[in-house]
């Protein structure tokens, strides 16, 4: 299964004077400090709430030089919901425990193929658990790249739809119907799913944020296992 | 933002205005937000840029590995002992700020990323020093910071401001250049005068290799942030002479994104070549990677 379809181009978009003077960050590294609260927020934001327990998979120069970058730091403050200038970063395993939440950290090979910046996130909250492979794909920027062994693709830089469900006809149509309801224009949608009648997960990114009550809406169809939205990530 | 240099310039020219306001005027066009918001964005980067430098100098900031730290505060001390630099009263305490900056980034501390994190103490290096000695306003940093921006901009498009995919030069010799430009222009300077600043001191900083140990943002990133705040000391004052590159500015990057592209890897920050490969870059990396294994971060 190609979990790390490379195919994706990265977004061509016009440089900003914020881009070249910015982003305000805690140090050390774009890629292996800022990137990685970045990854922990889209993947406290896939939980949709913030974990219990965490197992990260560390992998490439995340396992290799990641310590030293604070890499596993920066990825506790994201999943604690820390922007990436957050002073309190450099404290986050201590605030982690204060807060209740379990992490370990385990060195992991995702394969040749996969980003040297990769990370794997077990996140789990009551009876909820989510899996999910991102990369952080340099100056800050970020991928997600897997949720639950599905190989889906997003970045952040969009408001993001995620609905994971069952796999049948009609389900776009409601979805769609929903988006148009809310009067949201969608920017990019995908569907990735693993055999034909299984389940599916289905990425929508619209241009303005999605209300919770669509959320809410698709969550009450028997078909949907569960629908998230992910916020923006803030550019600092 | 430009595509080139050349044509930054030719529009400040032509409409006779300092290429901050170019820079700004397209940024407010390209982003939809008003000249206010994006102006006041800039300010928030600027104060961040001289909390970092005051942090730095004003104690021994130590790195997370522990491999470096403390050099701008011992710079600062001496220099507040009334030792004479022969470096002068400006650049001493230019590259002591430059260096205090990326200290504070080792260890974690918040900084403005100029262009980079690993390149980020230049600017604030040299702007806040200019602004000690001659007494400028922090609007005219402000505007300061937005001339370097629109530099960086044309380098990121037409060369590279990654250390990963350019080596040094397009990290701390775009920063260099950001901020010979935008010096050039606080010193009264014209809009053609700070393209040649950008292309001296690029020229000067052509070739150098990313070879950080232990691939971190430490050795030799800190000091080469101090010269890089040299180096951009040099091209401005020849370039408010009115000396001028026989290259032209966007010939330089493009030689610049040249280089980067035929540089062996093992220079492009993996940490596998130059200062990393010495048997103390290897003894460090050893020491960071093996010596102190992952128990602390959690059972393998």
């Amino acid at each position: 299964m190609p979990i790390f379809d490379t195919a994706m181009p990265p977004a061509k978009r016009q440089i900003s004077a914020f881009d070249i003077i910015g982003p305000i960050m805690v140090g050390p590294s774009s890629s292996h400090t800022a990137g990685a609260v970045r990854l922990g927020r889209l993947g406290r934001a896939i939980l949709g709430a913030q974990p219990e327990r965490v197992i990260l998979g560390l992998h490439g120069s995340f396992a290799r030089t990641g310590r030293g970058h604070g890499t596993d730091r920066a990825l506790v403050a994201g999943l604690l919901d820390m922007e990436t200038s957050d002073p309190r970063i450099r404290q986050s395993l201590e605030l982690a425990r204060d807060a209740g939440m379990d992490v370990v950290f385990r060195i992991v090979d995702l394969g040749e193929d996969a980003h040297p910046n990769s990370v794997s996130m077990v996140l789990e909250t009551g009876e909820r658990v989510v899996k999910v492979i991102g990369a952080s794909i340099g100056g800050g920027m970020v991928e997600i790249q897997a949720v639950d062994e599905y190989p889906i693709h997003f970045t952040g830089e969009q408001e993001t739809l995620l609905v994971a469900a069952e796999d049948r006809p009609g389900t776009i149509h409601v979805i769609t119907g929903l988006f148009l309801h809310h009067r949201l224009n969608i920017a990019f949608s995908r569907v990735e799913r693993k055999q034909r009648g299984g389940e599916a997960i289905q990425v929508f990114e619209t241009d303005d944020p999605i209300p919770d009550v669509l959320v809410e809406a698709l969550e009450d169809y028997d078909w949907v296992r569960w629908a998230r939205h992910i916020p923006r990530l803030a550019h600092s | 933002m430009f595509d080139s240099l050349a044509e930054l310039i030719t529009l400040a020219e032509a409409q006779g205005q300092p290429i901050h306001e170019i820079a700004i005027a397209r940024e407010v066009e390209q982003s939809g937000r008003d000249r206010q918001t994006v102006w006041e964005l800039m300010h928030n980067r600027l104060l961040v840029m001289r909390q970092s430098t005051e942090e730095g100098v004003s104690r021994p900031v130590e790195s997370l590995s522990g491999i470096s730290g403390g050099a701008a505060w011992r710079l600062w001390q001496r220099l507040e002992e009334g030792y004479q630099p022969i470096t002068g009263p400006l650049l001493s305490r230019a590259i002591a700020r430059a260096m205090a900056v990326n200290e504070v980034n080792s260890g974690m501390g918040c900084i403005v990323a100029t262009p980079t994190a690993g390149s980020a103490g230049i600017l604030p290096g040299v702007l806040l020093t200019l602004q000690e000695a001659y007494g400028f306003s922090d609007a005219q940093l402000v505007n300061a910071l937005f001339t370097a921006s629109s530099v960086g901009a044309v380098i990121a498009r037409r060369a590279s401001i990654s250390g990963a995919a350019g080596g040094c030069q397009a990290e701390t010799g775009s920063a260099a250049a950001m901020a010979a430009a935008a010096a050039v222009e606080l010193l009264g300077g014209t809009p053609r005068q700070s393209g040649q600043a950008v292309a001296i001191t690029l020229k000067n900083m052509l070739g150098l290799v990313c070879d950080p140990v232990a691939g971190l943002v430490e050795v030799p990133c800190v000091k080469r942030n101090a010269a890089g705040a040299a180096q951009c000391f040099i091209a401005v004052d020849m370039a408010m002479a009115g000396i001028e590159s026989v290259i032209p500015p966007d010939e330089v990057i493009d030689a610049m994104a040249r280089i980067g592209r035929l540089m062996d890897p093992r220079f492009k920050e993996t940490a596998e070549g130059g200062l990393a490969a010495t048997p103390t870059g290897q003894r460090l990396a050893q020491m960071i990677w093996q010596g102190k294994p992952p128990e602390e971060l959690g059972p393998a």
